[in-house]
């Protein structure tokens, strides 16, 4: 049986669309990969209803403790510089937010992933797999322990190395938030040739780069980076009601 | 979520007000424009993603056992007609009753038993696969009602940013015929949102690009 709702009226936020020459680009063409499968039509603008404006409950249940600290694996410490990643999950409005699910991936300090893909000559680090997850604080605070990640060459063109980065992936509280990216670390020698980097238009490039923090540094422990995460915001004016899609 | 900070600009909304008049302006007004901050820029997940993201319970937007459930399979391929094997494939959707376990929806968080909503899964053997249940229907916005579906994201190496698309049922025919989404687009571009009844739930293939390419859209 399908159920139905018929209740009219109810407000919905309507997210903002991003700014085209702010948003990376499904395909680009210096990233080989994206040829065959970056769709090549233009996408069809799909109005907020609820099923976009809704998002899963994730937080603390897909945590586990240990998990905010990537140095410590299989009973013993990673090698590599060992660093503080923190920052802020914010929507676009400057509201933090809270409770949100991050999760975070990266290679070993040799630039090495642990994965059967990877397989370039550089050593896998048995203290370290390269997994982290943590739920934001109330404020839309994060952070864990890592150590850097490596650079590693990719086959993408000859001499091709990723700058190193962090993968992240967000959720925020609606569908049309949900955000997969990576964070890079400041004044990388690697960007000029990375067409991964060099993808995101030039005037939101610096939004991909962390920043060193040397307030949250810590003597004889760890450096520190600082990187905010800014999610979509939505349209909160209460004046302004959209009849394409802000009420369902 | 939002009200853990004050913000005088957020005004809760009246939820039994009337339409309102347009105000003319579109866009994001005046009163938050300073507040605005540039959003996060999108990078692929790379083709390491298994390591951060895989879930031992990925698959299961409903529970194993809950009844009514199915499962919903189907490949992603790319321009060349390959299958993609390293994929992750993520779906939200109401649950039967068209209600969201999610405090975002107004009506008030749902829950319907054995019912997450969201599930992911990787291409990794040809195929994902997401355990769930029928979506029931939801209000349009425009007094009709909306047929079915579940929202889908596929991220993967070559995407820098994930896509959407949504998967309607195919046996739906009378709630296809009438939903907004569906009418707006070209006849034969339809075809490639509908999910297609199989042994055990339905099957969709994700077609990046090609004759097939399914519609994807800009949320
Ligand atoms: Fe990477």
């Amino acid at each position: 049986m399908t159920g139905t709702t018929s209740e009219r009226g109810l407000r919905l936020p309507r997210y903002l669309r991003e700014d085209a020459a702010q948003r990376t680009p499904v395909g680009f063409p210096g990233y080989r990969s994206t040829a065959l499968r970056a769709p090549l039509r233009t996408p069809v603008d799909l109005p907020h209803r609820l099923t976009e404006v809704t998002g899963p409950v994730l937080g603390e249940d897909r945590v586990r403790p240990g998990d905010a600290d990537l140095t410590l694996r299989n009973g013993g410490e990673a090698i590599g510089q060992r660093i503080l990643v923190h920052g802020r999950v914010l929507d676009s409005d400057g509201r933090p937010v809270p409770g949100a699910l991050v999760e975070v991936w990266q290679a070993n300090a040799a630039g090495r992933y642990r994965h059967v893909v990877d397989n370039w000559p550089a050593p896998l680090d048995p203290h370290f797999d390269g997994l982290g997850r943590v739920v934001t604080d109330s404020l839309g605070r994060y952070e864990f322990l890592t150590v850097k990640p490596g650079a590693y060459p990719w086959s993408n063109h000859h001499n091709a190395w990723r700058p190193a980065h962090i993968h992240f992936s967000l959720f925020g509280r609606a569908f049309t938030q949900r955000l997969v990216t990576q964070m890079y670390f400041p004044d990388d020698p690697l960007f000029g040739q990375d067409p991964i980097y060099n993808s995101i238009p030039a005037a939101a490039r610096h939004r991909a780069v962390s920043r060193f923090s040397l307030e949250r540094t810590q003597d004889d422990w760890a450096l520190a980076f600082e990187w905010d995460v800014v999610l979509r915001g939505s349209e909160q004016t209460p004046f302004e009601t959209d009849d394409d899609g802000d009420v369902a | 979520m939002s009200g853990s900070v004050p913000d005088p600009l957020d005004v809760p909304p009246d939820p039994a007000g009337p339409l309102q008049p347009r105000s003319g302006r579109r866009g994001s007004g005046f009163l938050t424009e300073p507040l605005r901050l540039g959003t996060t820029p999108s990078a692929t997940v790379g083709p390491y993603l298994a390591i951060g993201l895989t879930w031992a319970d990925g698959a299961w937007a409903a529970a194993e056992g809950t009844p009514g459930g199915f499962w919903l399979r189907g490949r992603v391929l790319d321009g060349a007609g390959d299958v993609v094997t390293d994929a992750m494939v993520e779906t939200w959707q109401a649950d039967p009753d068209g209600r969201f376990p999610s405090p975002e929806d107004p009506r008030g968080p749902s829950s319907y038993p054995g019912f997450r909503g969201y599930a992911r899964a990787s291409t990794l053997s040809g195929e994902f696969a997401v355990h769930t249940l029928r979506p029931g229907r939801l209000p349009d916005g425009r007094g009709g009602l909306q047929a079915p579906h579940v929202d889908v994201s596929v991220f993967a190496r070559g995407l820098l940013d994930r896509v959407v698309t949504r998967v309607y049922l195919a046996d739906e025919t009378e709630a296809n015929a009438e939903d907004a989404v569906l009418r707006s687009l070209p006849e034969d571009r339809r075809a490639t949102l509908l999910a297609t009844p199989a042994e055990d739930g339905y099957r969709f293939d994700v077609h990046l690009q090609g004759d097939r390419e399914t519609v994807f859209f800009a949320v």
